[in-house]
């Protein structure tokens, strides 16, 4: 089927040469990095994680999020989701791909990677996330594989597919749960060191995974014949509210831990993202974008006359998927480096070439998301019509 | 646990020809039989031995600032800690590796300020340095062991086998890991030298990998105490085994008031403070 994503029009090839260019901006950046150090970003003593670390964060939730179209077609048979769901395996190939490629970006010594299975140590998260993350893609690969290629042939998809199928369902949970681990055990990082830290990462990826989905079955379906249907765009709407409601609520329960139980150390990253401290106050403007978006997108789809209008539910999910894009794939890192364990305040703002490799692994991820996205389509508009028992 | 040169090879070489199933099953070994020392491999009859190494700090001791500073020299010294410096002669924020240094009262110990406490106080240099704790979360979320505990409670860094991730820096509640964002070679942009007078005993360090104080493993293991201990002031810095009921360091932590840095998150931090000054030496 790899065949497929080498035929496409003039578009198509401007689109795949426009994502080369940035990826190869972005590679050389990387080489740059890779020869003087990780000093050529933005990170330092008191600030180790950064861009890098904030964007695997957020896309394991995107990743993740493909569950919310497994669960109602799979488990419960809602045959709306027909169509949508191979867009969501395969985002959630792609994602997975740019988490990993995050992670190389930002070790110091990525030559030595195979050190985690040559010293495998079951105390440490990251051990369990490299295998629920290598797991997690194995599994969408082979199940958007299969399944693609029996709807190809016409047929119905082999049986015991069913068992990857529903693997996929506890093992997305899974792989967002060990992510949220590598922060919420950590003692002395107040602003990680929260028992909702799991349940909120689910949340925020529940509802900014399915926004950006509707975003790119819509744009699918403007570049294609491949309409993965107005009902299943709806229904994905809901869902994305839903697990943004949650999302904003979990949010308010850590603002109401950190302050009104009044122990400073709690309240102080909260502090420092919102008002600023100690004269610091770079990341205000950022944080309080994220939270009116966050409230506007969540009021744009809670009432459903916006929501029914592709139009506004499209601006609405662009506007979510921003906001949460900040909170996770930004504040919540650097919020927890700030202020340092010695309570002093010491600001990180990324460089340009550590901006360029993040766009440039955002390249080679939407270059991945783009050829699979092909195929799938492709295999799809050459089948139309022919109605599929899964 | 004791072998001698030839078991070691012995062992080491089976474990080759056995592969990677061998090599897994033996870090597996080393993570729960904890306890496998320097001293296990070679063994120097002059090695300084503990149950328990742990520090005494008494800034009472240090009437200068030139007390606190022939300290952390001889640490930097001793171990090439690299010297960044900005072009003005400040010293790198950015780049910035320490070992040994001091923060003020209030912010070594936060939480521990009142807002009636004297300047004089709250702006006391504190010597700090990693607290080899009994409980490290920095070894429990290191991925690759490079960063694991003695059995005599040294907490060591591999800085040859670490990766670079940098967890163990978010771990550490005291801020005493420091990371080479850059190779240490060359001059600062304001001219001097990043590593001076170059210490041809010590392992060089290269860029991405994480690095800290380690009680000086290396001197211990040929008989002398470690450079900051040695370097201070008499009764400044006391460095023995808490696991000796008639060691100096046991005998002032037993009976004299003593605190730790935030000891309240579990760590079990051995480095002691005595507030207030003593009698003791």
């Amino acid at each position: 089927m790899l065949e497929k994503a080498l035929v496409g029009s003039k578009k198509y090839w401007a689109w795949i040469t426009f994502l080369g260019i940035l990826a190869a901006i972005g590679v050389f950046n990387y080489l740059h990095q890779f020869s003087f150090g990780l000093g050529l970003t933005g990170m330092h003593r008191d600030v180790t994680w950064g861009l890098y670390i904030g964007q695997f964060t957020f896309l394991v939730g995107v990743a993740a999020s493909a569950v919310m179209l497994v669960i109602p077609y799979y488990l419960h048979d809602y045959k709306t989701f027909g169509k949508i769901v191979i867009l969501g395996e395969f985002l959630a190939i792609s994602a997975v791909v740019m988490c990993m490629l995050f992670i190389l970006s930002d070790m110091g010594q990525p030559m030595r990677v195979m050190n985690i299975f040559l010293h495998p140590t079951p105390t440490a998260m990251v051990f369990w996330d490299t295998v629920v993350l290598n797991g997690y893609l194995f599994i969408n690969l082979l199940v958007g594989w299969v399944t693609l290629s029996a709807d190809k042939k016409g047929i119905a998809p082999p049986k015991w597919i069913k068992f990857f199928i529903y693997l996929s369902i506890p093992w997305a949970i899974s792989i967002h749960t060990v992510t949220a681990f590598l922060y919420a055990g950590i003692p002395g990082r107040h602003f990680w060191l929260s028992a909702i830290m799991a349940a909120r990462f689910l949340a925020s990826a529940f509802a900014g995974g399915p926004a950006l989905l509707i975003i790119l079955a819509l744009i699918v379906r403007k570049v294609s014949k491949f309409d993965a249907g107005k009902e299943a765009i709806q229904a994905v709407g809901k869902i994305v509210a839903y697990a943004m409601f949650a999302n904003v609520f979990f949010l308010g329960l850590e603002f109401f831990t950190a302050f009104y139980s009044g122990i400073p150390a709690h309240a102080q990253s909260f502090l420092y993202l919102y008002t600023g401290l100690e004269g610091h106050s770079e990341l205000v403007p950022l944080m309080w974008t994220s939270s009116i978006f966050a409230i506007i997108s969540l009021a744009m789809l809670w009432v459903p006359a916006i929501r029914k209008n592709e139009g506004t539910l499209v601006l609405a999910c662009i506007m979510l998927f921003v906001s949460l894009w900040i909170d996770k794939g930004f504040g919540l890192i650097i919020g927890g480096f700030v202020p340092n364990p010695f309570e002093t305040v010491h600001p990180y703002w990324p460089t340009m070439p550590e901006t360029l490799i993040t766009l440039g692994i955002w390249s080679i991820g939407f270059l991945v998301l783009t050829l699979l996205y092909k195929i799938a389509i492709t295999v799809r508009e050459e089948t139309s019509g022919i109605e599929l028992e899964h | 646990m004791s072998m001698d040169r030839r078991q070691f090879l012995k062992i080491a070489g089976i474990s080759s020809v056995l592969g990677l199933g061998a090599t897994a099953a033996s870090a597996t070994h080393n993570l729960w039989v904890k306890g496998l020392g320097p001293e296990d491999v070679d063994k120097n009859k002059d090695a300084l031995i503990a149950k328990r190494w742990a520090m005494v700090v008494d800034m009472s001791k240090f009437k200068t600032e030139d007390d606190i500073k022939k300290c952390i020299d001889a640490c930097h010294q001793v171990h090439n800690v690299p010297d960044y410096r900005n072009a003005d002669g400040s010293v790198d924020k950015k780049f910035e590796i320490k070992w040994i240094w001091t923060a003020p009262y209030e912010k070594a110990f936060p939480g521990q300020e009142s807002k009636y406490m004297g300047e004089h106080i709250k702006d006391t240099p504190f010597i700090v340095a990693c607290n080899h704790c009994e409980n490290p979360p920095c070894v429990r979320v290191c991925p690759t062991q490079a960063t694991f505990k003695y059995a005599n409670g040294i907490t060591m860094q591999d800085e040859h086998r670490c990766i670079g991730c940098r967890f163990c820096m978010a771990a550490c509640p005291y801020g005493a890991r420091s990371f080479n964002w850059r190779d240490p070679i060359g001059n600062n942009p304001n001219g001097t030298p990043i590593i001076k007078n170059e210490n041809r005993e010590y392992p060089k360090r290269g860029k991405g990998v994480v690095e800290k104080c380690t009680f000086c493993t290396e001197r211990l293991a040929v008989g002398k105490l470690p450079a900051c201990v040695e370097a201070a002031p008499k009764g400044g810095l006391l460095f023995g085994d808490l696991g000796d009921p008639n060691s100096e360091v046991r005998k002032i932590v037993s009976n004299q008031y003593t605190i730790r840095r935030k000891s309240e998150l579990g760590t079990g931090p051995g480095i002691y403070y005595i507030v207030g000054g003593s009698d003791h030496a």
